[in-house]
């Protein structure tokens, strides 16, 4: 997984409420096999017309916020689908992490997993950082995860993490190589499950019926 | 309070603990892992470049549901991405080993369809898949939840996944639904009371006379859209209705084994003095038939209802929110909803594919016919509830009535497969989402019951079913 610690950058105002997964990354572009290569289908129906311009008006095809690491939002960020798309496709965009008041559950999973750091503010303070940020001068921003704090035009927020999300950021843990050291708990578990397989039974389809 | 009282959702996390790791997090332990052709192909492909294997091939089942084309099977996926996705998952489960339902199988279906009717989906159980919908096996009081392609790979990898517990919801109804309200209606009401951020963190249990009194079908669609208000997952306590369905199921325990299991799921309903992190209260006698007006599951009034005033609305954000979904929906505040025309009605998906929600929306027909230039479509949710509305001769009735007939699949709930709305199209729908171009690029949903998509697609406008004699 990769590593989050610090980072410096221009920071893009986007002050809309539950912003979905259909909209972070639309139905018809899950068509891939592969994670990379989904920036450019980032938020397409805000960014394009349906010709496949751009939109001008939109944050992300102005400069500087199309050089954009940082993506601050309103509440309830990443509702949706599970599609863990999404975050591919903000990260091939270039953001690495995400200001908002609250994020969706799944996705906020997904954005650790890929070394994007979710940071929960107040609504007030994510308000006046849009604010802030709107302002070209006062687009660039930085955020540090060790000491947990945001500087944004000479001033300084402090922001909160689980302490396991910000050692998982930090470390860039393959959770499952270090699931994997538990394999005798896991094996152990599976042990006393033997006992309990009618309530547990093995899958196994009628071959008959799916021929049928 | 006794401390040793404990939710449904409690007793199944303990159960479930395989290990503890040193971050605090517990292993969960997995008992089904449902595997579809979208969210897969990564996991696989990170397994294979990390040297590793499937863990147990026999507690996973795969299924190709989101792209797959609803009309001639035989005739294959036309669509080049789709294809490769389908071919991805099949190359897949065969090298490693996972039980796999093809495409041209009569079992084949929706994921979230097809394990509870093969009996897959059993109370107690904790149960994955990358698919947000997971939720839907909570109906049976099943831990059930959507999980990303990571988290999909790391269950391959360990039948675990590193969780902390959630937090817990209760949503207690009073009351039974009136005639013509469903199960449908109940969740948007929910959703409409709670917001689509309301349950974020927390699983939600339902009770309350208006659940027991749903069939598990029912449950299912109540269950299912426990996401769509934020939560992790959907409970509902398993009882007889709940182990009268598993009974007829081929995947659950047989003859004494089943009986020694219903004493087991007996035991699982939340003790009576259990303590939860939130209550929320819903009187079920007062809803009425419900549709969505927005792009978001919360935007939400009965039929006989308006779009809100905007000047209703408070905050600032919140009303140039409202204006951009109106604008998005086209329509204007304070417009009533009933009488607005279609243009397409879909009555199908994880949440209402079922074979009560097709025999709803039959019902409603009565020898009338789709009204010139809706386009209808019914499309049952796997190969089996098909094959059983057949046999009912539910397939003439919508036929003749001049509804589609088709193949199982996810169809045009999302735009992955050549089921969709056309810029500007609206469409009345039985699926879940009425986000912005869920359904297709600048298509207009509007979310209710099967019945009132039925009666939506034959009077050509939203209708209320109270009304459609």
């Amino acid at each position: 997984m990769r590593k989050f610690s610090h980072l410096e950058g221009v920071a893009a105002p986007l002050p809309l409420a539950n912003v979905d997964t259909d909209k972070i990354l639309a139905g018809q572009h899950l068509k891939t096999v592969t994670r990379e290569g989904l920036g450019k289908l980032l938020f397409s129906s805000m960014r394009y017309h349906d010709d496949g311009s751009r939109r001008p008006g939109f944050i992300l095809n102005k400069t500087p916020y199309d050089q954009a690491c940082i993506l601050i939002a309103y509440e309830n960020f990443g509702c949706g689908s599970s599609r863990e798309h999404a975050p591919w496709a903000l990260l091939d965009f270039g953001i690495r992490c995400i200001i908002a008041p609250s994020f969706a559950d799944i996705f906020y999973n997904n954005c650790i997993k890929n070394g994007i750091l979710p940071i929960q503010l107040a609504p007030d303070i994510v308000r006046s950082l849009i604010a802030r940020v709107s302002d070209r001068e006062g687009a660039r921003i930085s955020v540090d995860l060790q000491s947990q704090c945001i500087l944004a035009s000479y001033s300084k927020i402090d922001f909160d993490i689980d302490p396991n999300h910000k050692k998982r950021l930090l470390e860039g843990l393959d959770d499952i190589a270090v699931s994997l050291r538990f394999e005798r708990d896991i094996d152990a578990f599976e042990k006393l499950r033997e006992g309990q397989a009618k309530l547990f039974p093995p899958i196994s389809l009628n071959a008959s019926e799916l021929q049928a | 309070m006794s401390t040793s009282a404990r939710t449904l959702f409690q007793k199944i996390w303990d159960s479930h603990v395989a290990g503890a790791l040193p971050d605090g997090r517990s292993l969960l332990y997995i008992d089904r892992h449902l595997v579809n052709e979208v969210t897969s192909p990564q996991a696989f492909a990170g397994l294979r470049a990390a040297g590793r294997t499937v863990r147990r091939p026999e507690n996973t089942i795969a299924v190709s549901d989101h792209n797959v084309p609803t009309t001639n099977r035989a005739g294959g996926i036309t669509e080049p991405e789709s294809r490769i996705q389908v071919e991805t998952l099949e190359h897949n489960v065969s090298e490693f080993g996972i039980p796999y339902i093809p495409l041209l199988s009569p079992l084949q279906g929706i994921v979230h369809v097809i394990a509870p009717e093969q009996g897959l989906t059993l109370p107690g159980m904790t149960i994955v898949c990358g698919d947000s919908h997971t939720s839907t096996h909570g109906a049976f009081g099943a831990l059930a939840f959507g999980i990303g392609t990571s988290e999909a790979e790391h269950v391959l990898a360990t039948q675990t996944l590193p969780q902390n517990p959630a937090r817990t919801m209760l949503v207690r109804t009073r009351g039974h639904l009136a005639s013509h309200v469903t199960a449908k209606d109940l969740i948007l009401a929910i959703i409409g009371q709670i917001g689509t951020a309301g349950a974020t963190g927390h699983v939600i249990e339902y009770c309350g006379e208006a659940i027991t009194a749903l069939g598990m079908e029912a449950r299912m669609t109540i269950c299912n859209m426990s996401i769509e208000a934020g939560a992790r997952a959907g409970l509902i306590a398993p009882d007889e209705t709940t182990f009268a369905y598993l009974h007829r199921t081929p995947g659950a325990p047989n003859g004494e084994d089943f009986e020694a299991a219903v004493a087991e799921w007996s035991a699982l309903p939340s003790d009576p003095d259990a303590r939860y992190d939130i209550e929320v209260d819903i009187d079920a006698s007062t809803i009425g038939p419900m549709v969505t007006w927005g792009t978001s599951p919360q935007a939400v009034v009965a039929i006989d209802g308006k779009v809100p005033d905007l000047m209703s609305l408070a905050d600032t954000a919140a009303r140039q929110q409202a204006e951009q979904m109106l604008t998005y929906m086209g329509l204007d505040a304070g417009q009533p909803l009933l009488g607005l025309p279609i243009d397409t009605a879909f009555i199908g998906s994880c949440t209402n594919g079922r074979l009560d929600d097709l025999r709803a929306a039959a019902s409603v027909i009565g020898g009338r016919h789709v009204a010139q230039g809706v386009r209808a479509l019914v499309v049952p949710g796997s190969g089996l509830v098909k094959r059983a509305a057949e046999a009912e001769g539910l397939d003439r009735l919508f036929i003749d009535a001049g509804f589609e007939w088709r193949e199982s699949g996810c169809s045009m709930c999302l735009g992955m497969n050549p089921d969709r709305l056309a810029p500007q199209e609206r469409c009345a729908s039985t699926s879940n989402r009425n986000f912005e171009g869920r359904q297709g690029p600048g298509g207009r949903t509007h979310l209710m019951s099967p019945a009132m998509v039925a009666a939506a697609a034959i009077s050509g406008h939203l209708t209320d079913i109270r009304d459609f004699g």
